[in-house]
């Protein structure tokens, strides 16, 4: 069996028992760690002494452990899912870390997005503003034959990159406004770039940016801090794109 | 209307009052440049102005709209960010925010308490009177306004040449982001531009920067003199 050099990292964590508790830091000692745990699999770590020492362990949200669930609401050292281009804290691993580090990990915050408890927090508002307008209508008949709605390729690519969105949360949780722009763009462009989309088009703009303001989303100021935060990747220009259908929408 | 309600909506209106005034910058600072060329440039461009009295008027009416629309809606929209936001991280790190991005609101008020001194030092001759206030009957050898005069006296003043720069200072910051930031609003882009907006709102801004306060320099050091 091969020999890890394990690390140990102390962990400023946010412990908070419910919605209205005011929550505090707690600090723990993260002992037994290897480069290959990824930073969920270090809390469990953690977890699992708390644990056997009959303390409660810390509450944080996790699905599918391989970067497309969006669960793992957590900001790492001030920066949503860790500071690591383009992943979830689910894909950060503790190569990134060093022996001796002190790490801050708390929750999203903003007033849309309340903590349940600990790190999870309720992000059912990204889905009232998919609610509001983040579909399209379509008959539900026969399966049409192929290539019978001709997509030029650089519009399905184009509405593919708006799909990545894996609505996670960070956009809104790095933006200085909490405003939720990105995510409500990515939708928006995404639909309006495919013909399915077209019908529905200007009602979806004006309701899904109605929504996210009726959420308690802030309003977009281009900092851009979204696009650095996601973990997807998803370009600014998808606002732009939005900003225009909202346009476009007032003639209609 | 739901338009001057809606987020997106008030940041079109944000960002088009926004570009009539930086238009209105642009334009001030080529007229004011005429005092480059001494007495004779200044003070014939600021008599070819008043000349004009119901364009002037239409002109103050058209900016003081812009104006309050922008002051007001960057004001609402400030405070309803700050109630979205809860601003209790205990460590954040910004990746891409700026100075100048995050205090928007604070450049602003800072450049429209400027506009105001501004305004009563060399048009309503409020301040520094013994400077202004007798430039409407200190004519010069054509019967015009000596503005070229005030103008001068004022910049050698030390302190009022603080300001002036200063509130250029905060200018620049607020276009600096501001400029970048009304093309994203606005959606004129594509892939090839909108890399090459923040590029383009610091050196213009910049250049005004340099521009505005290349006056109240060139006084002081007394290139530019009576």
């Amino acid at each position: 069996m091969s020999e890890h050099k394990t690390m140990t990292l102390t962990l400023n964590v946010w412990r908070q028992k419910g919605p209205n508790d005011p929550g505090k830091f707690e600090t723990y000692t993260a002992k037994g760690i290897t480069e290959h745990h990824s930073f969920l699999e270090m809390i469990d770590v953690v977890n699992e002494d708390l644990i056997k020492s009959g303390k409660e362990p810390i509450v944080f949200d996790h699905d599918c452990r391989e970067g497309i669930c969006g669960m793992c609401s957590q900001v790492i050292n001030g920066v949503p899912h860790g500071g690591q281009e383009r992943t979830t804290v689910c894909q950060l691993h503790m190569r990134k870390f060093k022996d001796g580090d002190t790490i801050f990990i708390e929750p999203w915050r903003a007033t849309a997005f309340p903590i349940i408890k600990d790190l999870v927090v309720d992000r059912s508002a990204y889905d009232t503003i998919i609610q509001a307008g983040g579909y399209t209508s379509c008959h539900t008949g026969g399966v049409p034959d192929g290539n019978t709605l001709p997509i030029p390729k650089q519009d399905a690519d184009y509405a593919m990159d708006a799909a990545e969105c894996i609505g996670c949360g960070a956009c809104a949780a790095a933006c200085p406004n909490s405003s939720a722009m990105l995510f409500t763009s990515a939708k928006v462009a995404q639909l309006a770039a495919l013909p399915q989309g077209q019908v529905e088009a200007a009602a979806r703009v004006k309701n899904m940016v109605e929504t996210m303001q009726a959420c308690g989303f802030g309003n977009c100021s281009n900092h851009y801090e979204c696009q650095a935060a996601c973990p997807k990747g998803i370009d600014v220009k998808f606002i732009a794109r939005l900003n225009r259908e909202y346009l476009k929408a007032q003639f209609k | 209307m739901e338009f001057f309600k809606n987020a997106v909506g008030r940041k079109i209106l944000m960002s088009i009052t926004g570009q009539l005034l930086i238009i209105f910058v642009i334009v001030h600072f080529i007229g004011n440049s005429s005092i480059f060329l001494g007495a004779d440039g200044i003070n014939a461009y600021a008599k070819h102005l008043h000349d004009l009295p119901p364009l002037v008027w239409i002109f103050r009416l058209v900016m003081l709209t812009g104006v309050a629309i922008h002051i007001i809606y960057g004001i609402q929209v400030t405070l309803e960010n700050n109630k979205a936001n809860t601003k209790s991280y205990a460590v954040q790190k910004h990746l891409k925010a700026t100075f100048a991005s995050k205090t928007m609101i604070w450049t602003g008020l800072l450049i429209a308490l400027f506009v105001l001194y501004h305004l009563a030092h060399f048009t309503l001759h409020i301040t520094n009177p013994e400077i202004s206030a007798g430039v409407a009957a200190n004519f010069d050898a054509l019967q015009r306004p000596d503005v070229f005069k005030m103008v001068v006296l004022s910049f050698q003043k030390g302190l009022i040449a603080v300001i002036y720069a200063a509130a250029m200072v905060m200018l620049f910051l607020h276009l600096s982001h501001g400029i970048q930031s009304f093309l994203q609003t606005m959606g004129w882009n594509n892939d090839k531009t909108r890399p090459c907006f923040g590029a383009v709102g610091k050196v213009v801004s910049g250049l005004l920067l340099v521009g505005y306060v290349s006056i109240p320099l060139v006084i002081i050091t007394g290139l530019l003199k009576l």
